[in-house]
């Protein structure tokens, strides 16, 4: 897929974390068709972020817009609709629901596309023999292949990754970014925010790294070198 | 004898109080919500179907068609309007709003109805019943009791096989991760307040044919769900029937050994249960 105008075009944005201003003046864009990559260390915005494009939390200055329309005021749930689709840090798999229907309820918003339960199944195998268990009897890997699948379901235009290798063992991360490819050619732009930093150098065509709630560097993972990122990462001048 | 009829009368009592205890299961269930005005809308109820009743002549059972959908519209919108600013702190403002919900339904109904006893004719179906060898069943208590399973039924299909029902289960997990997957979830509490209140429109209509009721019986009501939930299992529904079974047993075979017991024999079941069973016959034991 070739990569085109702009889907998503954050401006100047603020938001507060509680008492604590938690983004200062933020300003991204993600291009249609595009994987970007959010690194940073902990507690440096990058989950405000996600959440605030998602709805989950106001802004208190600059604009989201999403193909070319500002979000202020429009709901969180209202925005999956527009093709917005978040997977949260830490899953966040409904207990009380199957696996299938953890899949089922992500297509909630009735956007069509290409994402069904057997689309899904196909991308995440692992997944299709235990459907019928419960959503919180599976392994962690297999909770976030699911919590992906469940945002897929939404057939999403913007598909919002939040530390999706958080606690999980490398060889269960490289699966999960083996499917990147397979989403983005069915048509989504994938934002995703990281820890690991080898991870999202790999995968991402753009990489954004936060440093105490501000972008500190902006760049294709070709142009930026470690000690660049190092400096950008920790705040040391290099 | 006196006993083994005793035995069906608190069963068939028992699917009253499953149908009261039924809405109260539901908000906690959906919304950690406990509503203490509950007992007062069943009252609620029976007064607007009295009113229904008295305006256009219906046998009593016709205005559930009338007053069951009223009061999912008043529980939408009580749910949208109020409670819904309650939800998601610690649980305290919900029981304070509908502690003063309940006073002002209590007196609001004193304003308009007096503090006199009213109840609804349903004519013949009242006092027949039908003869089990030595054993007479009402029917009308044996009505109560089919109704009673059969909205538990419903709702349990609802709940389990509906895309409606799972985004509640959703939303009762995760209201925040509900919301990234589409749901309104202030939409998803509204509509389970309406199907509380729609349930417990059910119940009042059914105490208003069996007995008689006034503007303050609601509160006693309310313990008696509050009862049927605990012994049941919260979270069961099926539990809550069952909750419902064991608390009617207890006072129909208290009142029979003196009339002053019943009461007092089932809340003494309740006791039991809560010091033996903190989690109820059905309930998943407590693990958070």
């Amino acid at each position: 897929m070739s990569i085109g105008r702009p889907l998503l075009d954050v401006l100047g944005l603020d938001a507060w974390y509680g008492d604590f201003q938690a983004l200062f003046d933020i300003s991204i864009t993600v291009a249609e068709g595009e994987v970007v990559a959010i690194i940073g260390a902990n507690g440096a915005g990058k989950s405000t972020l996600l959440r605030t494009i998602a709805g989950l939390q106001p802004r208190t200055a600059g604009s989201v817009s999403f193909d070319g329309a500002a979000l202020a005021g429009v709901p969180a749930h209202r925005r999956v609709g527009l093709g917005i689709s978040m997977v949260p840090e830490g899953r966040r798999i409904f207990p009380s629901l199957s696996v299938e229907e953890n899949l089922l309820i992500g297509a909630q918003a009735r956007r069509p596309g290409p994402w069904t339960v057997a689309a899904v199944l196909e991308l995440f195998p692992m997944l299709g023999d235990k459907r019928r268990r419960g959503g919180s009897q599976l392994s962690g890997g297999e909770q976030q292949t699911l919590a992906i699948g469940r945002g897929l379901m939404a057939n999403p235009r913007l598909l919002l990754l939040d530390e999706v290798s958080l606690g999980l063992a490398p060889i269960v991360v490289g699966r999960i970014y083996q499917a990147l490819p397979a989403i983005r050619a069915a048509g989504a732009s994938v934002v995703v925010v990281e820890q690991d930093i080898g991870q999202a150098l790999g995968a991402a065509d753009r990489v954004y790294c936060m440093l105490e709630g501000r972008v500190a560097l902006e760049g294709g993972p070709a142009e930026l070198d470690r000690d660049r990122i190092a400096a950008a990462y920790f705040g040391m001048r290099a | 004898m006196t006993t083994a009829n005793n035995l069906v009368q608190g069963l068939l009592l028992g699917g009253l109080y499953a149908l009261f205890a039924t809405g109260l299961s539901l908000m906690f269930g959906v919304m950690r919500l406990v509503n203490l005005a509950h007992g007062d809308f069943a009252i609620l109820a029976a007064f607007l179907a009295l009113v229904v009743v008295d305006g256009t002549g219906l046998h009593p059972l016709l205005t559930l068609a009338i007053v069951v959908p009223a009061m999912f519209a008043v529980g939408y919108l009580l749910q949208r309007g109020v409670l819904n600013f309650t939800v998601g702190g610690d649980g305290l403002a919900p029981v304070l709003v509908t502690f003063g919900l309940s006073i002002i339904l209590q007196n609001v109904l004193l304003e308009l109805f007096s503090a006199d006893s009213r109840g609804l004719d349903a004519g013949a179906i009242e006092d027949t019943s039908l003869a089990l060898g030595r054993l007479n069943v009402g029917w009308f208590p044996l009505l109560t009791l089919v109704t009673g399973a059969a909205v538990l039924a419903g709702l349990q299909l609802l709940l389990a096989r509906t895309r409606l029902g799972r985004a509640l289960r959703a939303t009762s997990d995760d209201p925040e991760a509900a919301q990234l997957v589409g749901v309104d979830h202030r939409h998803a509490f509204a509509v389970a307040t309406g199907l509380a209140m729609a349930t417990v429109a059910i119940a009042g209509i059914f105490l208003g044919i069996r007995t008689t009721f006034s503007p303050a019986l609601g509160p006693t009501r309310l313990i008696f769900a509050f009862e049927a939930v605990i012994i049941g299992g919260l979270g069961s529904l099926w539990g809550t029937l069952v909750g419902g079974m064991v608390l009617g047993v207890a006072q129909t075979l208290g009142a029979q050994i003196s009339p002053g017991w019943g009461v007092l024999t089932g809340n003494l079941v309740f006791l039991a249960v809560l010091a033996f069973r903190p989690s109820g016959l059905f309930g998943k034991p407590v693990t958070t």
